[in-house]
C-alpha cells in the first residue's frame, strides 16, 4: 500500500470551509486518546477543556482575553505567510512591544500623567514591536540572512531583556524583592468593559484590527500584492511589486500587532511585567494563523477556539491534574492535521496498492 | 546473413506499446496507443503539444504506468515498474529537459545512472573511452552547470550509452541545439544505428524526421491516428495528419515601411542573476516602430537577463542604456515601463506570466493594475477585471471550462493565448514576448503568430526572443543572435539563412558580425 | 587540572549536543528536507531519554528511548512533508511545538527525580598523556560518538554511492526521480536519521549534561543546530567548527558570569543567541550572496502518475 498524491482541479468553498473544522474534530479525537492515556476520562478532560470556559460569564470574558493577544498577532503573522515571509518570532515582538509601552507607565509612574498616556502607551508598545521585527526584516533583504532563525533568537534576546528590567531597573521598589513592575496607576490602565470580569477596551480593538485586515486583504490592490509575493515571486516582479519593501511592510505589520497585542495585554490585563507574562501567545498565534487560513476573519474564529485551549488546559490541571503542557500538545497536534487537511484541498489523497515489481 | 536478421526483427519487434491506455483525471492522456519499433529502425513519434508522446515514452522508461494495455520486449509482455527496469531490458532515455544534477560532476551524473555500482574513477574511465569512441568528448571532472546547453546532451548520451541499451529514447533531442549541433547530433544517431541500435525519435521537427526515420507513429489527442514511411510523405503531409487539418504559416503582409526607432540599448552589461549563469556583455539593438526584430540563440545564453532588462524586472546601470521614444528608461521598474506603453510576454507561463492558483482575472490584475484602471485608489474592481478577461477571452479564442477559472485549469495554448492577448489588447507601443509559442498546440501558434504581425503592421515595435529559429524565420523582418551574453548585429530576413544564424547561435564568426 | 583544560573539556560537553542534532539535521537537509522542528525533537529525546532511564535503571535503554523518541517525531514529519507535501516550514514549527508540549507531558513524573550521568570512558595509556589526554581520551562515550557521526556522514556524503544518490534527491528530485529513484523514500530515511541524532542530542542534555529533567530543557539548542548547518554550508567538518564555535560561546558566557564581569547575567546569557544571528549574517556576506544549499532544499516534491 501507498499514499499517492493526485492533483485536484479547482476546489470548491464547501471544501475549503471543511477542512479545517475536519482538523479540529481529528485534534480533539487525539487529543480524548492522550487523555486516556494520562489516566483521565475522556468525556470529563474534553468537557474541561472545550466547554467549561463557555459555560459562564466570567468564563466567556475570559476567553475574550485570551483570544484578544492570540487574534491580534495570527492576523499580522496571516499577513507575513501570505507573503511567504516566515516571521516566527512574533513572541519576542509581543514582549518588546510591552516593554515599550510599559516604560512610558513606569517612567510617569507617581508623576503628571493625563488622558495622553494609554494612547502614547498603545503607541509605543506598536512602535516597539515593529522596530524589533523590523531586525530580522533588515537581515533578511540586506544580508539574505534567514528570518526563521534570526527572528526566533531573536525571541530569547527579548525574554532575557525583560528578565533583566524586571529584575533590575525597573523592579517595584516596594515589591518586596519580587521580580515585577510597580501596578500601573489607573491612568495607565486600559478601562474594563464590564464589572466583576477582567474584559478590557482591548477586545474591541482586535475586532476593529481583524475588520481592517479582511478589507486590506480581500479588496485592496497591496492585499493582492501580498498574495501574489508569496504564492509566485517572479510574478510579483513581473507584476511591479517590489518584494523587499513588501517584505519590510508585513514585518512591521506584524511586529506592530504583535506589540499592540503585547501593552494592551500588560495594561489592560496584568497591570505590570513580570517574567512569565506571555504563556507563549506568540508560538500559538502561528497555529492560529493557519488554522484561521490565513485569513483575518478565519483567524478571529480560531483565536477563540485556541484561547478556549488555554483555560480550559488550567481547568483540567486545577481538576483533573493533567499537565499544563498537555495545551501544548493538542496545539501541536492541531497545527499538523490543519496541515494535513489543507493537502487535501490541493490533492486527492488515495491509496493504492503497490504495483507489483 | 544479415538479409535474414533482418527478417527476424521485422517480424518480431524489439519493443512494443500494445494497446496502451492511460488517464489523468478526465483526461485520456494515451486511448489505446499500438507502438511497433523493430531492432535498428529509426522510429518516429509524432504529435502536437498534449497529444500524449511525453506519456507514452514515459510508460515505456517505467516512470508511469499503463491503466491497461501492454509493453513487450522481443515479443514477450514485460511489466516496467521503474526506469531500473526499462534499463536492464535495454531501454535508454535522453531526456528533453535535462535530468542532470547541476552542482555534481559530469562522471557523478553518469554514475547516478549506473545500475551496478562502480567506484567513481573507473566510471570516468569509462565514460572518456565512450565518449572518445562516439566522438563525444567530455571531462569528467567538470560540474555540470559549467557546460553549454550542447554538452549537456552529450552527459545525457553518453550516460545512455554507457549502459548498451538497444533502444534509445530522444526525447524533442534538437529543440535545444543549433542546426550545426543538431547535425552532430544526427551524426552520432547514425552511428548508433549502424551498432544496429534502435532509436525512438520524438519530435515535432517535420524535417529532421524525415531525414532521420524510416518509420513514424502519429499521435493525435492520445491516439494513434497513422503509421508511414516519412521519407515518402511530404511535411506538409506529416503535418496535417498530426494536426488534423490544414496549418498554414502566419499571414505576412507586405514588408511595411519602418518607422522610426522607438526603443534602443546601448552597451548594456549586467551580471547573471545567479552565479552560474550567463549575464549581458555591451548588449546593443535598434527596434524601429512597425517591425518585428528576433533574437535567436541557443537556450541559457543571456535571454532571460536581456528579457529581465528590458521589462524593467532588473534595472540597466544607468537610464540612458535603454531609451524608449527617445526617453532614458534605463532606471525605471516595469510599471513605469507600462505606463509608457510597453507591453511584455515572459517565457514562462506559470508562475512567471501567470499564477497558477489564482483566477484569470487576477492574472489580468497583475499585469494590468497600473494601467488599465483596475485599482483605482488602490481598491480593485473585480468587475473590470472579469470584463477584461471576457475581452481577451473573445479576440484570442481562450477556450475554458468557466468564465473565470484559475490559471492552470487551462491548458498550455490557451493559457499562452490568455497571456498573450492580455498584452495585446492593450495596444502597446513596445511588445517584448520571450518564447511566444514554446510549448503550444499549432491552433494557438498560428493565432498568436498571427496577432503579433497585426500589432506589428498597426504600428508598434514588437522584440521576439526565440529558441525556434523556424518561428523567427516566419515572423521576423530582421533578426539578431545572442550568444555568450553578446548580441550580434540583425541580418535582414534576406540575409538570414538557417546556416548563417546557426553558425551565430554557436558563437562562430561572433566578432564578424559584432 | 587547569582552568584552561576545564574550560576546555565544559566547552566539549556544550558542544556536543550541537554537532549530533546539526549533523542529523545536514543529512535530512542534504537529502533536501527542512526539518525545523529539530528542536521538538531532542526535546523528545531528553525526556524519552531520562524517563527510560529511571524506569529500568539503565542508561543504554535510555539512549534507545530518546533515538526512537526522536525518530517517531521525525516519522510523523515525514508523513507530512513527504507523504501530504505540506509546507514544511509550518510542518516544522508544528513539530517544534508539538515536541515541546509532549515532552513536557512525558517527563511531568520525572521533574526534579536525580540520578547519575553517564561516566566517561578512559583510553588506557592515551589518557594519561599530559594536558591532551583528558581533553581528548577521558570522555563520554557521546563525544567520541559525535565524531564517530562526523566522520562517518563525511564519508557517506563524500564516498559512497548511497550519498551521491541522497544528495542527488536533494538537488534534483524530479532528475532522481527520472533516474529511477525513490525519492520520497531516501528522503524518508533521511529525515529518520536526523530525528535520530536529534533524538540522541536531547538524551545528551538529559543523561549527561545536566543530569534531571527541567521542562524546556533544550532552550534553543535545537534552533541553533539548524543554525549550524547553514553556518556549516551543508559540509559536515564544518559542522564541528561550527558546533564548537557556539558551544564555545555558551560556556565563556557561563565563566565570565562566574568570574563576576560587571555585565547583567541576561546580556551574557543573550549571548549565544546574537552570536548565532551574527554569524548566520557574516556567512552569508562571505558567500557574497551565492548559495551553497542543496538546490532542491525545501521543496516538496510530488511524483506524477
Amino acid at each position: 500500500m501507498r499514499l499517492v498524491l493526485e492533483q485536484r482541479g479547482e476546489t470548491g468553498l464547501a471544501l475549503r470551509m471543511a477542512s479545517p473544522l475536519l482538523a479540529v474534530a481529528l485534534a480533539l479525537a487525539s487529543a480524548a486518546v492522550m487523555f486516556a492515556a494520562l489516566g483521565a476520562d475522556p468525556l470529563v478532560a474534553l468537557h474541561a477543556y472545550f466547554l467549561l470556559p463557555l459555560s459562564d460569564s466570567w468564563g466567556l470574558q475570559e476567553v475574550a482575553v485570551k483570544a484578544t493577544p492570540l487574534v491580534l498577532i495570527s492576523v499580522g503573522l496571516a499577513f507575513c505567510y501570505r507573503a511567504g515571509v516566515w516571521n516566527i518570532g512574533a513572541e519576542g515582538q509581543f514582549l518588546v512591544g510591552a516593554l515599550a509601552g510599559a516604560w512610558l507607565a513606569i517612567a510617569t509612574h507617581g508623576a503628571a500623567q493625563g488622558p495622553w498616556l494609554l494612547p502614547a502607551m498603545l503607541a509605543a508598545g506598536a512602535l516597539g514591536g515593529s522596530a524589533f521585527a523590523l531586525i530580522p526584516a533588515l537581515l533578511r533583504t540586506r544580508f539574505g540572512a534567514s528570518e526563521i532563525l534570526t527572528s526566533l533568537m531573536l525571541v530569547y534576546v527579548a525574554e532575557l531583556l525583560l528578565d533583566w528590567l524586571v529584575r533590575g531597573p525597573w523592579r517595584d521598589p516596594a515589591g518586596f524583592n519580587m521580580p515585577q513592575t510597580v501596578t500601573f496607576s489607573p491612568a495607565a490602565t486600559l478601562p474594563l468593559l464590564a464589572e466583576g470580569g477582567r474584559l478590557n477596551l482591548g477586545t474591541p480593538i482586535a475586532l476593529l484590527v481583524v475588520i481592517v485586515a479582511a478589507f486590506v486583504a480581500t479588496r485592496t490592490l497591496k492585499g493582492f500584492e501580498i498574495r501574489l509575493l508569496g504564492e509566485a515571486p517572479r510574478a510579483a516582479r513581473f507584476a511591479g511589486v517590489d518584494a523587499k519593501r513588501l517584505t519590510w511592510g508585513v514585518f512591521a505589520l506584524s511586529g506592530a500587532l504583535a506589540g499592540l497585542a503585547g501593552i494592551l495585554e500588560v495594561s489592560g490585563t496584568l497591570r505590570q511585567l513580570q517574567p512569565g507574562l506571555s504563556p507563549g501567545y506568540g508560538f500559538t498565534a502561528i497555529i492560529v494563523a493557519f488554522l484561521g487560513r490565513l485569513n483575518p476573519v478565519g483567524c478571529l474564529v480560531a483565536g477563540i477556539l485556541l484561547a478556549v485551549t488555554f483555560i480550559g488546559g488550567e481547568n483540567a490541571q486545577i481538576m483533573l491534574r493533567l499537565p499544563l503542557d498537555a495545551t501544548r500538545v493538542i496545539q501541536g497536534l492541531l497545527l499538523f492535521y490543519v496541515l494535513a487537511c489543507d493537502t487535501l484541498l490541493l490533492y486527492r489523497v488515495r491509496l493504492l496498492r503497490s504495483v507489483p515489481a | 546473413m544479415p538479409g535474414r536478421v533482418r527478417h527476424l526483427s521485422a517480424t518480431m519487434p524489439l519493443l512494443e506499446a500494445r494497446r496502451v491506455t492511460r488517464r489523468f483525471g478526465a483526461l485520456v492522456a494515451n486511448d489505446a496507443v499500438d507502438l511497433a519499433v523493430p531492432g535498428g529502425q529509426a522510429h518516429a513519434l509524432l504529435g502536437e503539444n498534449g497529444a500524449g508522446k511525453s506519456t507514452l515514452v514515459k510508460i515505456l522508461y517505467g516512470l508511469l504506468q499503463p491503466d491497461a494495455g501492454e509493453i513487450a520486449w522481443r515479443g514477450a509482455p514485460v511489466p516496467i515498474p521503474d526506469p531500473r527496469a526499462a534499463r536492464a531490458l535495454g531501454i535508454g532515455m535522453v531526456f528533453q529537459h535535462f535530468s542532470l544534477f547541476e552542482a555534481m560532476t559530469v562522471a557523478e551524473n553518469v554514475a547516478l545512472a549506473l545500475d551496478v555500482p562502480e567506484p567513481l574513477p573507473r566510471v570516468a574511465e569509462r565514460l572518456v573511452a565512450v565518449s572518445r569512441a562516439y566522438g563525444l568528448p567530455l571531462e569528467p571532472q567538470r560540474e555540470v552547470w559549467r557546460l553549454s546547453v550542447g554538452e549537456r546532451q552529450r552527459v545525457e548520451i553518453v550516460r545512455c550509452l554507457m549502459q548498451d541499451p538497444r533502444l534509445i529514447i530522444l526525447d524533442e533531442p534538437t529543440s535545444v541545439l543549433t542546426p550545426q549541433e543538431a547535425d552532430g547530433l544526427f551524426a552520432t544517431l547514425d552511428h548508433l544505428r549502424a551498432e544496429g541500435r534502435a532509436v525512438l525519435y520524438i519530435s515535432h521537427k517535420l524535417e529532421e524526421v524525415r531525414r532521420l526515420c524510416e518509420a513514424a507513429t502519429i499521435l493525435r489527442n492520445g491516439r494513434v491516428v497513422a503509421t508511414c514511411d516519412p521519407r515518402v510523405e511530404t511535411a506538409a503531409s506529416l503535418a496535417r495528419m498530426m494536426v488534423g487539418t490544414d496549418v498554414g504559416a502566419a499571414r505576412r503582409n507586405a514588408t511595411a515601411e519602418a518607422g522610426p526607432v522607438r526603443l534602443s540599448v546601448h552597451a548594456l552589461s549586467l551580471p547573471p542573476p545567479e552565479p552560474h549563469g550567463v549575464g549581458l556583455d555591451g548588449a546593443s539593438l535598434e527596434l524601429r516602430a512597425g517591425e518585428v526584430l528576433g533574437i535567436a540563440g541557443v537556450a541559457g545564453n543571456g535571454q532571460d537577463v536581456l528579457f529581465a532588462a528590458l521589462s524593467g524586472e532588473q534595472a540597466a546601470p544607468a537610464a540612458d542604456r535603454i531609451i524608449l521614444d527617445g526617453a532614458p528608461i534605463g532606471r525605471e521598474d516595469i510599471t513605469a515601463r507600462r505606463r509608457r506603453g510597453a507591453a511584455f510576454v515572459p517565457e514562462e507561463r506559470l508562475g512567471h506570466a501567470a499564477v497558477p492558483r489564482f483566477r484569470l482575472s487576477e492574472n489580468a490584475l497583475l499585469a494590468g493594475h497600473a494601467t488599465e484602471g483596475f485599482a483605482p485608489g488602490g481598491l480593485v474592481r473585480r468587475s473590470r477585471t472579469l470584463d477584461f478577461v471576457d475581452r481577451i477571452s473573445a479576440a484570442f479564442d481562450v477556450r475554458k471550462g468557466a468564465r473565470d477559472p484559475e490559471a492552470r485549469a487551462l491548458s498550455g495554448g490557451n493559457l499562452q493565448k490568455f497571456v498573450v492577448g492580455r498584452e495585446i489588447l492593450r495596444q502597446p507601443r513596445l511588445l517584448v514576448v520571450c518564447q511566444p509559442t514554446w510549448g503550444v498546440d499549432a491552433g494557438a501558434a498560428r493565432v498568436i503568430r498571427q496577432a503579433i504581425l497585426d500589432l506589428a503592421r498597426s504600428g508598434a515595435a514588437v522584440l521576439v526572443i526565440s529558441q525556434d529559429l523556424d518561428e523567427l524565420l516566419e515572423i521576423a523582418d530582421r533578426i539578431a543572435v545572442i550568444f555568450h551574453g553578446r548580441l550580434s548585429a540583425p541580418l535582414t530576413a534576406a540575409q538570414a539563412t538557417r546556416e548563417r544564424i546557426g553558425l551565430l547561435m554557436g558563437g562562430a564568426a561572433m566578432a564578424e558580425a559584432a | 587540572m587547569t582552568l584552561i583544560e576545564a574550560i576546555l573539556l565544559t566547552v566539549i560537553t556544550a558542544s556536543t549536543p550541537l554537532l549530533i542534532a546539526a549533523i542529523g539535521e545536514l543529512i535530512a537537509e542534504r537529502a533536501g528536507v527542512l526539518n525545523l522542528g529539530v528542536e521538538g525533537m531532542m526535546i523528545m529525546g531528553a525526556a524519552a531519554g531520562i524517563a527510560a532511564a529511571i524506569t529500568t535503571g539503565s542508561s543504554a535503554a535510555g539512549v534507545a528511548a530518546a533515538i526512537l523518541a526522536g525518530m517517531a517525531l521525525a516519522a510523523i514529519f515525514g508523513l507530512l512533508v513527504l507523504g501530504l507535501a505540506t509546507n514544511q516550514v509550518a510542518a516544522g514549527l508544528a513539530l517544534a511545538i508539538f515536541g515541546l508540549g509532549l515532552s513536557g507531558v512525558l517527563g511531568a513524573p520525572f521533574v526534579g527525580v536525580p540520578r547519575a550521568g553517564i561516566g566517561k570512558i578512559e583510553v588506557p595509556f592515551l589518557s594519561d598523556i599530559p594536558f591532551l589526554g583528558p581533553l581528548l581520551f577521558r570522555q563520554d562515550p557521546f563525544v567520541y560518538a559525535s565524531f564517530a557521526l562526523v566522520a562517518g556522514v563525511a564519508w557517506f556524503l563524500g564516498r559512497t554511492r548511497a550519498g551521491l544518490v541522497l544528495r542527488a534527491c536533494g538537488e534534483n528530485a524530479a532528475a532522481a526521480h527520472a533516474l529511477g529513484y525513490k525519492v520520497l523514500r531516501i528522503r524518508f530515511l533521511a529525515l529518520l536519521f536526523g530525528g535520530a541524532c536529534a533524538g540522541l542530542a536531547g538524551a545528551y542534555l538529559s543523561l549527561v549534561l545536566t543530569p534531571f529533567w527541567t521542562s524546556g530543557m533544550t532552550s534553543g539548542r535545537g534552533w541553533i543546530a539548524l543554525a549550524i548547518v547553514v553556518f556549516a554550508s551543508w559540509m559536515s567538518w564544518r559542522a564541528v567548527a561550527g558546533a564548537y564555535l557556539f558551544g564555545g560561546v555558551t560556556i565563556l558566557q557561563l565563566h565570565a558570569q562566574g568570574a563576576g564581569v560587571p555585565i547583567p547575567p541576561q546580556a551574557m546569557a543573550a549571548l549565544p543567541y546574537l552570536v548565532t544571528i551574527l554569524a548566520l549574517v557574516l556567512i552569508m556576506q562571505a558567500r557574497g550572496g551565492g548559495s551553497t544549499a542543496p538546490a532542491g532544499l525545501g521543496t516538496p516534491f510530488v511524483p506524477d502518475r
